[in-house]
């Protein structure tokens, strides 16, 4: 009876008013629904035609190019090697250099910077004095340019006249030798990045953190949840999907890594500093292009960071859905 | 309502396609044709330079301009000379956004001379060639010469080195410093790398200066000094085997291994900063390098620094840097954009470049000019520069240069560095520049 009733309901709906359909047929009145459609692709049009135009062309393109051997002034022509490139890639040790030190790099700089964002953003959930005031201030480090930032922390990162060594001198330290050292060069750009985005992730914790329902904690207190234990077991949790958002974001940025250790050296090389120390993907990639010319076997390593990405971003997602199916 | 809505999307759908279409308009390529030349139309010529080619602030433009009404000459500067390359390299692969001149810079010449030769203006095939190549030295003729003799470029300055030196620590140290007495301290680099012992030995030198600013300084100086520096004689990289390479490579790793250098990188903050905190006495000096080293000390600088000749520039002078000037052979105004780089790099305009600003000639007439041999520079301590860089210009030998020159040079220089910051044996050092050099050179 229920379900006939329902059947009825949605008949009535789907039907036509029957003033329409005396005045027109079915069949003018799809095409006008059509025409209606017709016109919402015109709408979504420009977006695809900028995106085929500056995502989709460039991608094939760079695929195109890395089966190529060939150089910046000579883009278009070139010969055909194949895979070649990929090979070449695979045997170098530069590339697994910079891939060591993309990992590395990217591990000094995502962990610590996640985990700050998180007690930041914890901390400014709650109730205080000046809170807008603090989380634009947090916001700032995100609002400077790369560049800006580098040169300022290359300049307080420098062996002879920086201002770390000058106060590591000061209580009674050693100078250190950040750009020369493979450790002391990583954790240097490390706190560059991380430094530009814990700020922009403790507002994406904050935002998700507002929206956890009061209840939850209400309920974990009458419980007798201390402050930390309502932390881990009420926000973290909530927060998950959230987290691995950041998560996926955060590792992107740290495989493409480019600006910081370009600029890290201060005087134009791209080489990673002088045993390539701090040469990460994305440095090798414009070496190999724009220092050395051979755009071929730039756009090779161009496809191997975005394959290294497409893993990474599908291990996220599998370890995602695993914890969602556990939990169910 | 409905028909408003329509129109609206249908403009948008077509202002989208016209902003697409724009961006992809081509200019038409107009070839000038010579007989069509007519030297006094007016025309606007436009010159891309890169870095301080100081050409306008030494007034040439205007004085051209002056000479030739109808010329109106722009000029399109990129600050830093790698970056100016890279867009050059786009434009000549699309053929499109090139200038009247461009300029070419002495890393990349052998780059266009190879690869791009039919791209530019050959200046060997004109009427006045011989008069043109009697204006410079035939080093650097051939710099921008094929195989087959065709000739690109007209050069503007050269780089010939010599060796500054602060008198004042010089002094503290116990050396002499009269710059007569400095030239007969180093005849040769060995003698050099000596001096450096005992400099760096001495009690009364302030405790953190060190005796040059970076391995480079002797690296890229010296390598010039060999029969062959980074290229075999048909300007294939062969730096595994140059005997300037190898030479180059034992005095600056000895010096980078013995902590004899400051181990800056060279144009790099510290560098910069260390110039005014009297971090080194001695650098490899290029003609140009006087105009850096005035501009990072200021006034305080004045009267510190004197001048001596390169250890070895006895038996071969070196040079480091140095530019030209092209005619990209498509332009619509080539023939015009022609007389304006010949009047530029002739002689006379090469003195005024030298005693306006600077700029080294590339032309030996210009060099033996009274004006330029009897220039003296009173920053550092009026040491007679015009006699000293054109002694040294005169001794440089003809080195094949090769595409890769810039490359494989920092290579090597990184390679010292990281010696001498002990992240690497003299050996290991050796082996890692030569992958580097590879890994730029091979592809």
């Amino acid at each position: 009876m229920t379900i006939a009733s329902g059947t009825v309901r949605e008949a009535a709906i789907a039907a036509p008013p029957p003033a329409s359909a005396a005045t027109s047929p079915a069949r003018p009145r799809k095409r006008r629904q059509l025409t209606r459609n017709r016109w919402g692709y015109a709408y979504v049009a420009p977006f695809f035609l900028v995106f085929a135009a500056f995502s989709l062309y460039p991608f094939m393109y760079t695929a195109w190019v890395s089966l190529h051997e060939t150089s910046l002034s000579n883009i278009n022509g070139g010969t055909w090697v194949g895979l070649e490139n990929y090979r070449n890639l695979l045997q170098s040790e530069f590339f697994w250099n910079a891939t060591r030190n993309t990992f590395t790099i990217g591990i000094l700089a995502t962990v610590p910077q996640l985990c700050m964002a998180l007690g930041l953003a914890h901390l400014l959930n709650y109730k205080l004095r000046g809170r807008t005031f603090f989380r634009t201030v947090m916001l700032m480090p995100y609002a400077t340019s790369i560049a800006a930032a580098t040169l300022v922390f290359s300049q307080l990162f420098g062996r002879d006249y920086g201002l770390i060594n000058t106060m590591l001198e000061a209580v009674g330290l050693q100078a250190i030798d950040w750009e020369a050292g493979t450790v002391s060069s990583q954790v240097a750009i490390a706190v560059i990045v991380t430094w530009r985005w814990t700020g922009y992730n403790a507002l994406i914790y904050l935002a998700a953190m507002q929206s956890i329902p009061g209840e939850l904690y209400e309920a974990a207190e009458i419980d007798g949840a201390s402050k930390w234990k309502q932390f881990l077991h009420v926000t973290i949790p909530s927060l998950r999907p959230t987290i691995l958002f950041t998560i996926v974001v955060s590792t992107i940025g740290a495989v493409q890594l480019f600006g910081e250790p370009l600029l890290f050296a201060g005087n134009g090389t791209t080489s990673g500093g002088a045993s390539g120390q701090y040469q990460t993907l994305g440095l090798l990639m414009y070496q190999q292009g724009w220092s050395n010319f051979h755009i071929g076997q730039a756009a090779t390593t161009a496809w191997a960071m975005f394959m290294i990405i497409l893993v990474i971003v599908g291990v996220n997602a599998v370890i995602g859905r695993l914890r969602n199916r556990a939990d169910r | 309502m409905f028909h408003s809505t329509k129109s609206r999307a249908a403009w948008g759908a077509a202002l989208a396609a016209v902003l697409l279409t724009a961006g992809c308009g081509g200019s038409d390529d107009a070839s000038a044709d010579a007989a069509d030349y007519d030297p006094d139309a007016p025309v606007t010529l436009t010159v891309g330079t890169f870095g301080t080619m100081d050409l306008d602030n030494a007034g040439l433009y205007d004085e051209y301009m002056e000479l030739h009404p109808n010329v109106t000459i722009k000029q399109n500067n990129v600050a830093q000379s790698a970056a100016y390359y890279k867009s050059l390299q786009t434009r000549l692969a699309a053929n499109s956004g090139l200038d009247d001149v461009q300029a070419l810079e002495i890393g990349f010449i052998a780059d266009v001379v190879r690869n791009h030769a039919d791209a530019f203006v050959d200046f060997a095939a004109e009427e006045n060639a011989d008069e043109l190549e009697g204006n410079f030295y035939d080093w650097k003729w051939g710099q921008a010469s094929t195989a087959d003799g065709e000739t690109i470029a007209l050069g503007t300055d050269i780089g010939p080195q010599a060796m500054c030196y602060r008198k004042d620590l010089f002094e503290q140290a116990g050396l002499p410093t009269d710059r007569a007495e400095v030239a007969e301290l180093w005849p040769t680099w060995e003698a050099y790398l000596e001096v450096a012992e005992q400099y760096m030995a001495s009690p009364t030198k302030p405790a953190d200066s060190a005796f040059v600013d970076s391995p480079a300084s002797i690296f890229s100086s010296s390598v010039y000094q060999g029969d062959l520096a980074y290229n075999d004689e048909e300007g294939n990289p062969i730096p595994a085997e140059s005997d300037g390479v190898q030479q180059a490579w034992d005095y600056a790793s000895q010096a980078a291994d013995e902590g004899l250098t400051a181990n800056l990188s060279q144009f790099g903050d510290e560098w910069n900063a260390a110039f005014s905190n009297g971090a080194f006495a001695t650098i490899a000096c290029p003609a140009w390098m006087l105009g850096y080293i005035n501009s990072q000390m200021g006034e305080t600088g004045a009267g510190l620094w004197d001048i001596a000749p390169l250890p070895g520039a006895d038996e071969s002078a070196s040079n480091w840097g140095g530019s030209f000037l092209a005619v990209p052979e498509d332009g619509p105004n080539a023939e015009a954009a022609k007389d304006l780089v010949e009047w530029l790099t002739a002689p006379e305009q090469q003195v005024k470049m030298f005693t306006r600003a600077a700029h080294f000639p590339s032309s030996p007439q210009a060099a033996e000019d009274p004006e330029v041999v009897g220039a003296t520079n009173e920053y550092f301590n009026g040491a007679p520069t015009g006699e000293i860089f054109g002694e040294s210009a005169a001794n440089i030998q003809r080195t094949p240069i090769g595409p890769y020159d810039t490359q494989i040079q920092e290579a090597f220089t990184t390679a010292l560095t990281d010696v001498a910051a002990g992240g690497a044996e003299i050996d290991e050092g050796w082996d890692n520049a030569l992958k580097a050099a590879q890994q730029a050179t091979g592809g």
